[in-house]
């Protein structure tokens, strides 16, 4: 009872804070995220109050079993749920602002441009949908792999809890024209404050989870994880500090200006996606791909050798996002040389994975999951080779700047990042709900082969219009003149940004019949088909080594 | 022992494994960013580099808020073409006050970074609020509400308060006159010598069609009517400074 006091207490003190600062704000887009912070104080301060037995209802519309013995999988069903739910809402504004490149009169008014839109769809693949996934699978894995229940339990939810609240203030920042305009780190520094503390919390979570370990050893895939939150927490401190205008104000100022601001932001976006978009996803690589193939990792060493020098030397490959730029020249050929050599760790990770199949390849036949986790390490593999060679100071003259560097971007995204995703979130759901499988295998196939045509249109499209575009750019007419005005070079590419937004409309579909498949799945139901083969899963051993009896 | 096997001392112990990462994501970013602070020839110095008056700096947030980086670089590369098609390659001195730097990744749009003086503002507020009834090709968004909203100009000091504490040179003087300065230099015969002597070569004038209000509109074409003009990059001062330059 005094425990429920005291945190309606701490409700009722941030709802005061919320709507004192909503009083003062000096901008609207301010005010707003007071408001929705206010809101949100509003709903913990009923909750608590009524004393309405929430852990019930929550389960309730999980539906999901309740069972202590068993490993803390609430906050992971709550995190499959989200990375679903936030996969549309991304996808959606990627199809959005690739439809507005085609025809700009989707640009609605003041808050649909696509200026405003841009930034919400990488935040929402990212941050929302990438992030979701990697907290969720994180828990999930972490537990499995130290055989131990989650260390703190309630700040495990504050941490997917406050996670959402940070995506909903960052994307409805985006709308209201909240943003530093620093490409992957666009929130303002109320939110990043908030970010922080989240992260840290999440750091504290998972190690204490690998404090409690009743393995000796700490698993492979611990480590990309471990990295991953101790990095990111790195970089976004050091990449957003900034001086507020105002405490009730959205605005900052950068603490870096000009050249340096751009190392450091590129030293940060460049990480972002190694550290976010790479490593914790090779972490989500070890531990499924292993477990849908039934066989153990390739090699011990190999994995050893390549998690060590990956991550040393992904922090050196900023610069070359600042090719020929002001930035002074040794520090660009130092992100060349780097970059380069950091293919042959990127592929050892691939190798790693895709020769755990061995004596099992005939599983991408017959599995449509280890299918889809295959070809998202074939599209890991062609995305760190693109990457290195865009990394060349002669080929990114051409590149930079252009769809071609569109082009690398959704090669890794959607085909390494998406597709490991979604194979993630088929292998967790029968397991989380304890259901005998998934509704339907059959519409795992559909789903992957609707994401492959999607890439193909999208990442063909993009290298023809990065190049046409390169080109056009640089031609020069038999006079010394330039060949192209910058408009013609514009309509030339309408015919590709029409094939990409076709492309995103076949990756959406995809999308869409796996929100269907984990829907059914997880009421329960049960697709009478002809069966595809799958990996085999026995909840009796799927439990933590508990010391005492299970309370 | 092998290295696997002196390995396993890491995978026992968090701390180690931990610390172990943190040292090798700290090296490669501590060798390569912080020379960058202390290597005195990573900025150039060349003459015509003020901070922005507090009417193109108000521009240039509208700037930031609507993401017009998602479309626009302002950073020319060092190449005939581009050169040609947008003037002189950018310098780093160019960005010296830019909190934050709006260098850009995606060329969707031209380069911005000496789009100054290359049009009239009517062109300008033409093209903002109907992009396609200048170049029809064009799939650059409408910005017609721009025009329409009144530029807010109360907490004027406080943004270039701000940009001195991140180290942009404003004097006190520059913060108790932001406001007055800021509806000045948009305000047609207002008095604005002052202006013009602590921001040498400031534009005065009225930037959106509608002198009798100060907008979002007058502030934004101030702003892109000042990228690239400060620094005399052709007079042999700038090229003697830039010749010296290795490697670009
Ligand atoms: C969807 C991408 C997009 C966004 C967002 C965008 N622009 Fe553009 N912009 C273009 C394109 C394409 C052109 C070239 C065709 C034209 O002149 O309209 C252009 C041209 C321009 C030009 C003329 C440049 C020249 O040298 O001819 C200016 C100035 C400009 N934009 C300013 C802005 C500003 C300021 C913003 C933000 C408020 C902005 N743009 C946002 C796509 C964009
Ligand atoms: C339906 C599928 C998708 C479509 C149609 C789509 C479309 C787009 C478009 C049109 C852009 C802007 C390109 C430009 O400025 O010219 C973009 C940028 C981007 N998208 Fe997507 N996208 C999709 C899925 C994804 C996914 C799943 C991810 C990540 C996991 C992703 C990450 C990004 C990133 C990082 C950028 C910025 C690229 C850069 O700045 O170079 N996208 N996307
Ligand atoms: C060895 C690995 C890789 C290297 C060396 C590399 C290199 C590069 C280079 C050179 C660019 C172009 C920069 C420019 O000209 O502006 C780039 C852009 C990008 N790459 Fe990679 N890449 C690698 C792997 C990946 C992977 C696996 C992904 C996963 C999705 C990815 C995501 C991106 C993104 C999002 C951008 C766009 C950044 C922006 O401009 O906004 N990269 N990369």
């Amino acid at each position: 009872m005094e425990n429920a006091l005291a945190r309606a207490g701490l409700w009722y003190t941030l709802l005061v804070i919320a709507i004192v600062a909503v009083a003062g704000a000096h901008d609207v887009g301010f005010a707003v995220h007071m408001w929705i912070v206010a809101g949100v104080a509003v709903i913990g301060l009923i909750a608590t109050l009524s004393r309405y037995d929430y852990n019930a209802a929550a389960n309730r519309i999980l539906r999901a079993p309740n069972d202590p013995s068993r490993y803390d999988d609430e906050p992971v069903r709550w995190g499959v749920i989200a990375t679903v739910f936030w996969s549309i809402v991304g996808l959606f504004a990627g199809l959005w602002i690739a439809l507005q490149l085609r025809f700009p009169e989707l640009n609605f008014g003041e808050y649909a441009t696509f200026g405003r839109l841009r930034p919400l769809h990488t935040s929402a693949v990212i941050f929302a949908f990438g992030g979701n996934a990697l907290i969720a699978t994180s828990y999930y894995v972490v537990q499995r792999t130290c055989r131990a229940r989650l260390a703190f339990p309630r700040l495990a939810r504050f941490v997917f809890w406050g996670y959402q609240l940070f995506i909903v203030l960052a994307a409805s920042g985006y709308v209201l024209g909240v943003t530093q305009s620093r490409e992957y780190a666009e929130p303002e520094w109320y939110v990043d404050l908030w970010l922080t503390i989240v992260w840290i919390a999440y750091l504290i979570v998972f190690v204490g989870t690998l404090l409690r370990r009743s393995e000796p050893h700490i698993y492979v895939a611990n480590w990309f994880y471990l990295s991953f939150i101790i990095t990111i927490a790195m970089l976004h401190i050091i990449n957003n500090l900034a001086v507020p205008v105002s405490f009730l104000g959205s605005r900052s100022y950068s603490a870096f200006a000009g050249v340096q601001d751009a190392l450091v932001q590129w030293w940060y976006g460049h990480n972002a996606v190694a550290f976010f978009l790479t490593v914790p996803f090779l972490a989500m690589m070890y531990y499924f791909v292993p477990k849908q193939a039934e066989r153990p990792i390739y090699s011990y060493r190999l994995s050893i050798l390549h998690f060590w020098s990956l991550i040393f030397l992904y922090i050196w490959a900023g610069p070359h996002h600042l090719h020929y730029t002001a930035l002074p020249d040794w520090a660009q050929t130092l992100g060349m040389v780097f970059s380069v050599i950091l293919w042959m760790p990127s592929w050892g990770g691939m190798i790693n994975g895709l020769m755990t199949l061995n004596g099992a390849w005939d599983k991408i036949r017959t599995d449509p999951i280890i299918r889809m986790m295959v070809a998202a390490l074939a599209f890991y593999g062609m995305a760190t080779f693109e990457g290195p060679m865009l990394s060349i100071k002669a080929v990114n003259s051409l590149s930079h700047y252009t769809d071609w560097t569109i082009g690398h971007v959704h090669a890794g995204a959607l085909g390494w990042n998406g597709l490991i995703t979604f194979a993630a979130v088929y292998f967790l759901t029968p397991r989380l709900w304890k259901r005998e499988r998934l509704y339907s295998l059959r519409w795992v196939n559909w789903h992957f082969w609707l994401s492959m045509l999607g890439i193909a249109l999208y990442a063909g499209s993009m290298w023809v219009a990065g190049i046409t575009q390169g080109l056009m750019w640089r031609e020069y007419g038999a006079d010394g003149y330039l060949v192209n005005s910058f408009a013609e070079t514009i309509s030339a590419l309408m015919p590709m940004y029409l094939m990409r937004a076709a492309g995103g409309v076949f990756y959406l579909a995809g999308a869409v019949l796996m929100v269907a498949n984990v829907w059914l799945t997880i009421a329960g139901k049960v697709r009478d088909e002809a069966p595809m083969s799958d990996a085999k899963y026995d909840p009796q051993a799927d439990r933590p080594i508990v010391a005492e009896p299970a309370e | 022992m092998s290295f696997t096997q002196q390995h396993k001392k890491l995978e026992r112990n968090v701390t180690l494994l931990g610390v172990g990462a943190f040292i090798a994501v700290a090296i490669g970013s501590i060798v390569e960013i912080a020379p960058l602070f202390w290597i005195d020839n990573t900025i150039e110095k060349v003459d015509g580099m003020r901070p922005y008056t507090p009417l193109e700096q108000a521009g240039r947030d509208i700037y930031v808020r609507e993401g017009c980086y998602t479309c626009h670089s302002q950073m020319i590369r060092p190449f005939r073409d581009e050169v040609e098609r947008y003037g002189h390659y950018s310098l780093a001195a160019e960005s010296m006050y830019d909190h934050p730097f709006q260098w850009g990744s995606k060329r969707t749009g031209p380069d911005l970074a000496r789009v100054g003086g290359r049009y009239s503002d009517e062109w300008h507020v033409q093209h903002l609020k109907d992009p396609r009834s200048v170049v029809p090709e064009s799939v650059m968004p409408a910005y017609a509400f721009l025009a329409e909203k009144e530029l807010d100009t109360r907490d004027a000091a406080g943004h270039l308060k701000a940009l001195r504490a991140v180290g942009v040179p404003y004097t006190d003087r520059d913060i108790d006159m932001a406001e007055r300065d800021m509806r000045a230099q948009g305000t047609p015969d207002a008095d604005a010598e002052d202006l013009a002597d602590r921001y040498p070569k400031a534009q005065v004038r009225d930037f959106d069609g509608d002198p009798n209000r100060l907008t979002e509109m007058d502030a934004l074409v101030a702003y892109l009517q000042v990228l690239g003009t400060m620094v005399d990059v052709n007079s042999a001062a700038a090229q003697q400074v830039l010749a010296s330059e290795k490697g670009r």
